[in-house]
């Protein structure tokens, strides 16, 4: 399978600040790529590199084939995009800016926008100005949803829908993928990230910490155990968190050394033991914190 | 009221360096005008015949407003002219910008939310602006300037400019509450200022009661160092007073975000915006309107007063031998003429340059993201505002040219031969006026976050144009404003060096802001 962003040791500074060290990030084709980092972590920054809004200090950027700063044009034939932020013009209605940039983009499926408009309960004839935060939202995706593009590149695309229109996007973006679309995903909302996301990146201070599947993601993270043993124990190696509590034990392992603690456990005679997988939010946590922390 | 000061505080703050650097640059004029007169002029006879023959003409009065006296006080009195339209402008656009701007940003939702007063953000607009100019006033009424001036004619003509000031803080204000958005709102208070500049210069050269009619006008009524004529600064506190009563009144019966007239619905979609000029038209076309038909009836109203005026002195056998011998009636309404379109060129460069830097608005505005996300090149959505910035600029002054050529050329019963020159006269400005536009492509192109400096050398070029043959500046200096070589039409000679050269430099200029434009960072 080829890949439809391939980014390596990329570099951008802002002056003193610098937003990028050494990102790497490989999306393939056809697959949906969830993009998580804290705020300010430099998600935005790769985006417009890969749009060829800034010029990256040291590094390669590929996008479906090609170089994101030369070939901007003949790529943006190819790929839609939504900011975070939308921003309109005042004066132009929304099927406007709809139309203006399907057209800018090279033509945009009129069934499709129909459709969108539909599902969004999205009114175009109001004016820029008139939308709120969420409507404004709405405009930017059904003017890319409705382009026939290969790629799709959001960024915090749904900040300010309600959960009915999230949910009208998720299921958008499930069709996507089931058309064949690449999709990079860069989003906060963990749910979004799970029910779509076929793989992740997480970034922090403008460098790739993990990649890779959420299974594979949650394999690397640590189980919580709770368990109540038939003789008490002094010490546990290789968990964290220990907590003794008389026979009651609590602690949290890596799962590398899930199976040897088990086995430790068990020579103590384990009488009832509940064990929960990580979850997503624990695993963004600790890497948020880190970052928050650093 | 409540939260008035802190807001204040907020205003003083992010205005700590334009706010002294307007008072400080414009309290020196007058001073600097007085200096230059008791220069030039040592004796009275000298300072009588100047004030009977050039302050006193027509075309002298009609841009620069009427003499009342020939003490240095009273011409000094009558030079200032354009500074209460100077002041005039600062000041409406400072209370628009502290309010409706505020508004469209979204940033004054986060003030109201907090512990401010419905009036408050109105109330400090209006009092940061009033104390600005009243400390101008007070400024200019004890700069010293070399020769005794009465220190009540000094107070009175600094007040004036003070109270003038102040008059249009309402007009701003007011403009602010009408309409939904900072654009349109700066729109609708130029106009008014233009009208009122229109009047003046319309009642000016034959003191007609027209003159009345205009704020801009008072000022110069009060007869500083002539008439010290108090009372009338009452007239324009008194507008302010109606206006900013009216701002109050329309800002508690709205919602925040909404103006008077009620946004419309839009259509569901386009055929027609394919591409980028078709945006930047759609965005381009209000300004490009607006100045064509703001300097279209400019034309035909100054055209008018241009031959009325020479007609009232011709009829009179003493000007009629002073102006004979300053060169004719034909000759002395082409350097009217002449004059006029050279103020009228700033005005028009004020426009390339708002319509250059429209592309900085849509940058920071982050429009131009999603624009550029598309398959349009950097080259081609910057060249669509490009086209407009240099073609506006030349239809407003083809369409000035049109209206002064015909009305002037009614005046003389010429119109079929005027309006070929009046018109070639106007389009002659258009070298200087691209240079303008030029500078803003350069600067958006190659120092983005400096793009407001165009402003700044329009000002600078405006301001060596009004003082530098007054100071007697180095020609060096007076060659770095692109006006100065601007062949003086109608009656003065077409040479084609200053054109060519001057086409070159705005097309250079141009070339470069696309070259760094394709290679800098967006946003």
């Amino acid at each position: 399978m080829s890949n439809a962003i391939m980014v390596s040791g990329l570099h951008k500074s802002f002056g003193r600040t610098h937003a990028l060290n050494g990102l790497n990030l490989t999306v393939g084709t056809g697959e949906v790529h969830g993009f998580l980092g804290p705020n300010g972590s430099g998600k935005s920054t790769t985006i417009r590199v890969l749009l060829g809004l800034l010029k990256a200090d040291a590094g390669t950027a590929r996008l479906l084939g090609g170089d994101p700063w030369r070939d901007a044009t003949t790529l943006h034939r190819r790929l839609a995009y939504v900011p975070g932020d939308v921003t309109l013009w005042p004066n132009l209605s929304g099927g406007e800016v709809i139309d203006l940039l399907g057209r800018l983009r090279g033509g945009l499926n009129r069934q499709r926008r129909a459709d969108l408009l539909e599902r969004f309960d999205l009114d175009p004839r109001k004016k820029g100005r008139a939308y709120s935060k969420g409507n404004r939202q709405k405009v930017g995706l059904v003017a890319a949803l409705a382009s026939d593009v290969e790629l799709l590149i959001l960024d915090e695309p749904t900040s300010g829908l309600d959960p009915l229109m999230e949910e009208v996007f998720r299921d958008c973006i499930l069709e996507e993928k089931r058309n064949g679309r690449t999709v990079l995903l860069s989003s906060h909302i963990l749910a979004e990230v799970e029910q779509l996301c076929d793989r992740v990146s997480i970034i922090r201070n403008g460098e790739t910490v993990e990649t890779g599947t959420l299974t594979e993601l949650r394999h690397l993270s640590r189980t919580s155990v709770t368990a109540d043993l038939a003789t008490p124990i002094k010490d546990l190696p290789d968990v964290h968190d220990l907590h003794i509590d008389g026979s009651r034990v609590r602690f949290q392992v890596d799962a590398d050394h899930l199976d040897a603690v088990l086995k430790h456990l068990s020579h103590a005679g384990v009488r009832g033991l509940v064990s929960q997988p990580p979850t997503l939010e624990e695993l963004f946590k600790r890497h948020y914190e880190v970052a928050a922390r650093s | 009221m409540t939260g008035s000061w802190q807001l204040i505080r907020l205003i003083l703050r992010r205005d700590r360096i334009i706010l002294p650097l307007w008072v400080l640059i414009l309290c020196a004029l007058p001073a600097s005008y007085a200096a230059s007169y008791a220069g030039l002029f040592p004796d009275d006879a000298a300072r009588r015949q100047y004030a009977a023959g050039t302050a006193g003409s027509p075309s002298f009065e009609s841009l620069l407003g009427p003499i009342f006296g020939d003490s240095v006080g009273a011409l000094t009195a009558q030079r200032v002219g354009t500074l209460y339209a100077i002041v005039a402008l600062i000041s409406l656009l400072t209370v628009i910008r502290h309010t409706r701007t505020e508004e469209d940003a979204g940033r004054r939702e986060l003030i109201a939310a907090t512990v401010v007063g419905r009036h408050a953000a109105l109330s400090a607009a209006l009092i940061v602006t009033a104390a600005a100019n009243l400390l101008l006033g007070l400024l200019i009424a004890v700069t010293p300037t070399g020769s005794d001036l009465a220190a009540g004619g000094s107070l009175l003509l600094g007040l004036s400019i003070a109270v003038t000031g102040i008059a249009f803080a309402g007009v701003g204000a007011l403009a602010a509450q009408l309409t939904e958005n900072a654009g349109p709102a700066r729109g609708l208070a130029i106009l008014v200022l233009g009208v009122a500049f229109l009047l003046r210069a319309a009642g000016d050269p034959t003191g007609s009661w027209v003159s009345w009619l205009s704020p801009v006008a008072w000022g110069q009524q009060a007869q500083p160092f002539a008439g010290d004529k108090w009372w009338v600064l009452a007239l324009p506190l008194a507008l302010f007073a109606l206006l900013a009563g009216a701002a109050y009144m329309l800002s508690v019966r709205r919602d925040v975000g909404a103006g008077l007239l009620p946004a419309r619905l839009g259509p569901a979609g386009s055929t027609r915006l394919a591409s980028p000029l078709a945006l930047a038209w759609r965005l381009q076309r209000g300004l490009l309107i607006g100045w064509s038909v703001g300097l279209g009836v400019a034309g035909l109203a100054l055209g008018g007063t241009a031959t009325a005026a020479m007609d009232a002195l011709a009829d009179n056998p003493e000007m009629a031998d002073i102006m004979a011998r300053l060169g004719g009636t034909a000759s002395l309404a082409d350097a009217f003429v002449s004059g006029l379109l050279g103020i009228l060129a700033i005005a028009v460069s004020a426009y390339g340059i708002q319509a250059a830097l429209r592309m900085r608005a849509e940058e920071t505005g982050l429009r131009t993201e999603p624009v550029l996300a598309t398959s349009v090149g950097r080259v081609s959505w910057a060249l669509s505002h490009v086209v407009f910035a240099i073609i506006g600029p030349a239809l407003a002054l083809l369409v000035l040219g049109l209206t002064l050529g015909i009305s002037y050329g009614a005046g003389l019963g010429d119109v079929g031969g005027q309006i070929p020159r009046v018109v070639g006269a106007a389009l002659v400005q258009l070298p200087a006026v691209a240079v303008l536009t030029g500078l803003s492509v350069a600067l958006f192109g190659l120092l983005p976050r400096l793009s407001t400096l165009a402003w700044g050398a329009l000002a600078a070029f405006l301001l060596l144009g009004q003082v530098g043959a007054i100071l007697r500046l180095d020609p060096v200096v007076l060659d770095l404003s692109p006006y100065t070589h601007t062949p003086h039409l109608p009656g003065g000679t077409l040479t084609a060096t200053p054109v060519l050269a001057l086409s070159a430099i705005a097309a250079l200029l141009i070339l470069a802001g696309l070259y760094g434009f394709r290679r800098r960072d967006i946003g």
